[in-house]
């Protein structure tokens, strides 16, 4: 676990736009997610002298100021910016880059091709069976099949251990996740109106937050 | 907040394809890279359908080639196409006219649609 702190990681807010396509230089179609990721400021920085650990917090957000807690908008004071709606600390090994209340601008942070992790909060799926949750094959179509097509089968054994085991796969509410999508490619950064062109699909519905962070797995490989 | 993506879009939206229905006949000016040359292909036929919306609007034209049946689909707005040549109109009461596929010969031919303008 000291390896991942000693990452350096770069990060930012944004809130998911929605998808459209664009082409790239051999005019092959690219998916795109727009992320609007503007006005993210530095709102504390961590260290290990005082904190134990370093990481950059960073908040991103319009509030309106009467909204703010008021030790919420004490804080905001002290790193010297106009409150935010959400903070994050983004876990890295170099804050020596980052200073209080700096504005950190899309075009800085992350370079086009440059893979990122991206995490949001997945679409609410209400109570889902277990074909649906969990990948399930139901039970046939036909073949004496009686209304029990998307059901899960058996549970478990009988007599022994005369109980479900903890653990076992049902149906239930799903999706509202916590989920990151890996390896996704910066397709393009507008610096103008901050906003991030990433290829392919990201969790949570459009104006979902969610949090770019350099790609995990390219880090861990340059170690 | 959908505006944006829509002022995103009409960055690399094409706003020299010329107007046209299933039915239509085209000549699409394809651009061919073959190594480092590029030169321009011309795939003429009908326009059997039209669909999506936005930048993502595709279209698809068939042809008879060698008396094969040739569909190629193409996006609307794709940097591959040099430029879309409206040869005739086709007089059709339907948006997708898959039942082409199904005839041949004289049967597949298309009406052509016979201009009627108010002042004519």
């Amino acid at each position: 676990m000291s390896a991942r702190s000693e990452r350096n990681v770069r990060g930012l807010l944004g809130t998911k736009l929605g998808m459209t396509q664009t082409w790239d230089a051999s005019n092959h179609v690219v998916p795109v997610t727009v992320i609007a990721a503007g006005t993210n400021v530095v709102t504390q920085i961590r260290k290990p002298e005082t904190d134990g650990y370093t990481a950059v917090q960073i908040g991103f957000g319009e509030i309106e100021a009467r909204k703010v807690t008021k030790p919420k908008a004490g804080h905001f004071e002290r790193a010297g910016v106009t409150p935010r709606r959400h903070l994050v600390e983004i876990r890295t090994s170099d804050v020596s880059a980052y200073e209080l209340g700096q504005e950190l601008n899309p075009a800085d942070v992350f370079t086009v091709g440059e893979l990122v992790d991206v995490t949001g909060t997945s679409k609410g799926k209400g109570f889902a069976g277990v074909m649906k949750r969990h990948g399930f094959s139901g039970v046939g179509a036909s073949h004496g099949a009686h209304r029990n097509h998307r059901k899960p089968g058996s549970i478990g054994a009988c007599a022994t251990p005369a109980r479900v085991f903890k653990g076992v796969r049902m149906a239930g509410r799903m999706g509202t996740d916590r989920v990151t999508t890996q390896n996704l490619t910066v397709h393009a950064v507008d610096e103008e109106r901050g906003l991030i062109l990433i290829k392919g699909a990201v969790p949570g519905p459009k104006g979902g937050l969610v949090v770019i962070r350099s790609g995990a797995k390219v880090l861990a490989g340059n170690q | 907040m959908p505006n944006t993506i829509d002022a995103l879009a009409a960055q690399t939206a094409r706003d020299d394809v010329p107007e046209f229905r299933a039915g239509d006949t085209l000549k699409v000016h394809v651009r061919v890279v073959e190594g480092n040359r590029s030169r321009i292909q011309l795939f003429q036929g009908v326009c059997i359908r039209l669909q999506g919306s936005g930048i993502g609007r595709t279209f698809t034209v068939r042809k008879i080639s060698f008396g094969v049946g040739v569909e190629r689909t193409f996006p609307l707005h794709t940097p591959i196409i040099d430029r879309i040549e409206l040869v005739t109109r086709g007089d059709v009461r339907r948006a997708k006219l898959y039942y082409l596929r199904n005839l041949r010969g004289k049967a597949a031919k298309i009406k052509e649609k016979r201009e009627t303008s108010p002042g004519a």
